[in-house]
């Protein structure tokens, strides 16, 4: 674990709205203002972490990853990025990025998608579907409104011939992603558990969530 | 505070994932077949339960039942046709691309290849299919994709995939929240080595099919809508040809069935659900 990064001079780590620390493995969620600026430090590095979003005010509207990566003509999230909904409208923008590779094609682990990658042995292990439903159970949604995510600092190339596989993630001890809400939304993780593949390591670490009021206000 | 796993536990699950990574990469592709032939082989009449002409810009839902086929068939011209589907038992069981991309190492479906539900089950076997361009990434389009790109033809009041969904989930008892990420047949999309979309228009002509046999009772959504990234800038979408084959029992070793393990893992839960 490194010490923290500053962006920006009014971002310190006294002036936070929100600071999280989400252990190994599990789920979160936290609502964002419009305006205010999220990151998600990859504390220890090499750790996916696996988000969604979804309007404040009405959960019906949320991420959408095709629409995103149609907005963007690219199949990778970096800099630059609208997050968009399945509403077309933007959610976020990717306002800074340290790390440079995130993936949003190869969706969430799952006990049930373990058993078919990786053997049905794989099913009795934490999984990021849980923790997903898990975390929008308490917010009045289920499973029928978990939708392919982001996995951010997860490395998945895709070739031209289409062949893809989960690579060992490009991120170092604090790398962060920082998004600005263009919109009120409710960030949903969860702190990808995988051990069966390169996205952690082999070794799921914690992560650190802030949360700075829009600079500007 | 993060207490690390040993050195030896990380070691071991590395050389375990290498070892399945190689397989996964490597069987699949030599296992499977090329694109099927041209023209599509005919299908006895008595066997053809229904045929539908979807025409350009509109939707067609159905329900399936397992062993059935799906024949989506471009015999008017090029088209793009997005599909959903959904358990017919339990619609929150859906497709879900993400897995069925991620377990088959590849985001480049065709002839062998199978379609998973978020539920690690399998949905559909391409039994069929002679173009093997399709999109799994980009999905359809939606009322802002065809505003942009169709500007001063009225772009925002032609049909779109995302509206087209909304009324099939609707009509099928659902709603928006349950429309999963879309299959777009037909889509000769690619990606370079930057992440950057591409369009090839030479993988797909007229005459190209896709046949999918349900691997579960269904409800199947389609949308006969330009893609997005379709490069004509007129929106021209041409009737697509589709039947409702009866059901036939797969044979032992049935190619989608067998050819990869990932496959066969798949099968395997859909016969314990099934019990």
């Amino acid at each position: 674990m490194t010490s923290f990064i500053q962006t920006s001079p009014t971002r310190t780590l006294s002036n936070t709205a929100q600071d999280h620390y989400i252990a190994a493995e599990a789920p979160f969620s936290t609502f964002i203002k419009k305006g205010q600026v999220v990151r998600i430090e990859d504390s220890y590095g090499q750790q996916a972490v696996d988000t969604l979003f979804y309007n404040a005010h009405d959960f019906s509207e949320r991420y959408s990853s095709q629409d995103t990566m149609r907005e963007q003509g690219a199949a990778y999230i970096s800099t630059g990025t609208k997050v968009i909904s399945n509403e077309g409208r933007v959610m976020l923008t990717v306002t800074a990025d340290s790390c440079g590779r995130h993936d949003t094609s190869a969706g969430a682990c799952s006990c049930e998608s373990n058993t078919v990658r990786f053997g049905h042995y794989t099913k009795y292990l934490h999984a990021c579907r849980d923790n997903f439903v898990i975390e929008v159970s308490k917010h009045g949604m289920s499973k029928r409104d978990v939708v392919p995510n982001i996995n951010f600092f997860m490395n998945v190339p895709i070739e031209p011939s289409g062949e893809m596989t989960i690579v060992d993630g490009i991120s170092a001890p604090g790398d962060y992603v920082e998004l600005k809400a263009e919109m009120d939304v409710l960030l949903v993780i969860s702190n990808c558990p995988q051990i069966n593949n390169p996205c952690n390591g082999f070794d799921p670490t914690p992560i650190r969530v802030l949360v700075w009021d829009d600079e500007a206000a | 505070m993060h207490i690390r796993r040993s050195d030896e536990e990380i070691a071991a699950n590395r050389a375990r994932y290498e070892e399945h990574q190689k397989k996964g990469l490597e069987f699949a592709p030599k296992a499977l077949p090329g694109k099927s032939a041209k023209p599509a082989p005919a299908i006895d009449a008595k066997k053809i339960m229904h045929q539908e002409k979807l025409p350009g810009g509109w939707y067609w839902w159905t329900r399936v039942k397992l062993n059935e086929t799906l024949r989506i068939a471009l015999d008017d011209g090029f088209s793009t046709v997005s599909v959903v589907a959904w358990n017919a038992e339990d619609p929150s069981e859906r497709m879900n691309l993400p897995d069925t991309v991620k377990v088959q190492w590849t985001t480049g479906l065709g002839k062998g290849r199978v379609i998973f539900s978020d539920m690690g089950k399998v949905m559909f076997s391409i039994t069929e299919d002679s173009s093997g361009a399709h999109d799994v990434l980009m999905g359809g389009s939606t009322a802002s994709s065809n505003a942009k790109k169709y500007a001063g033809q009225n772009g925002p009041a032609l049909r779109n995939t995302r509206d087209n969904f909304v009324l099939i989930a609707t009509k099928a008892g659902l709603d928006k929240r349950d429309i999963p990420a879309a299959l777009a047949l037909f889509a000769p999309v690619r990606v370079d080595a930057d992440g950057r979309f591409e369009w090839k228009p030479d993988l797909v002509s007229e005459g190209d099919y896709v046949d999918l046999r349900a691997e579960m009772d269904m409800i199947v959504g389609f949308s006969n809508c330009p893609h997005p990234l379709d490069p004509n800038p007129v929106y021209a979408p041409n009737p697509v040809s589709i039947l409702r084959i009866a059901a036939l029992e797969p044979a032992a070793d049935d190619l989608c069935q067998t050819a990869t393990a990932e496959a066969i893992r798949g099968f395997e839960n859909n016969a314990f659900a099934a019990l």
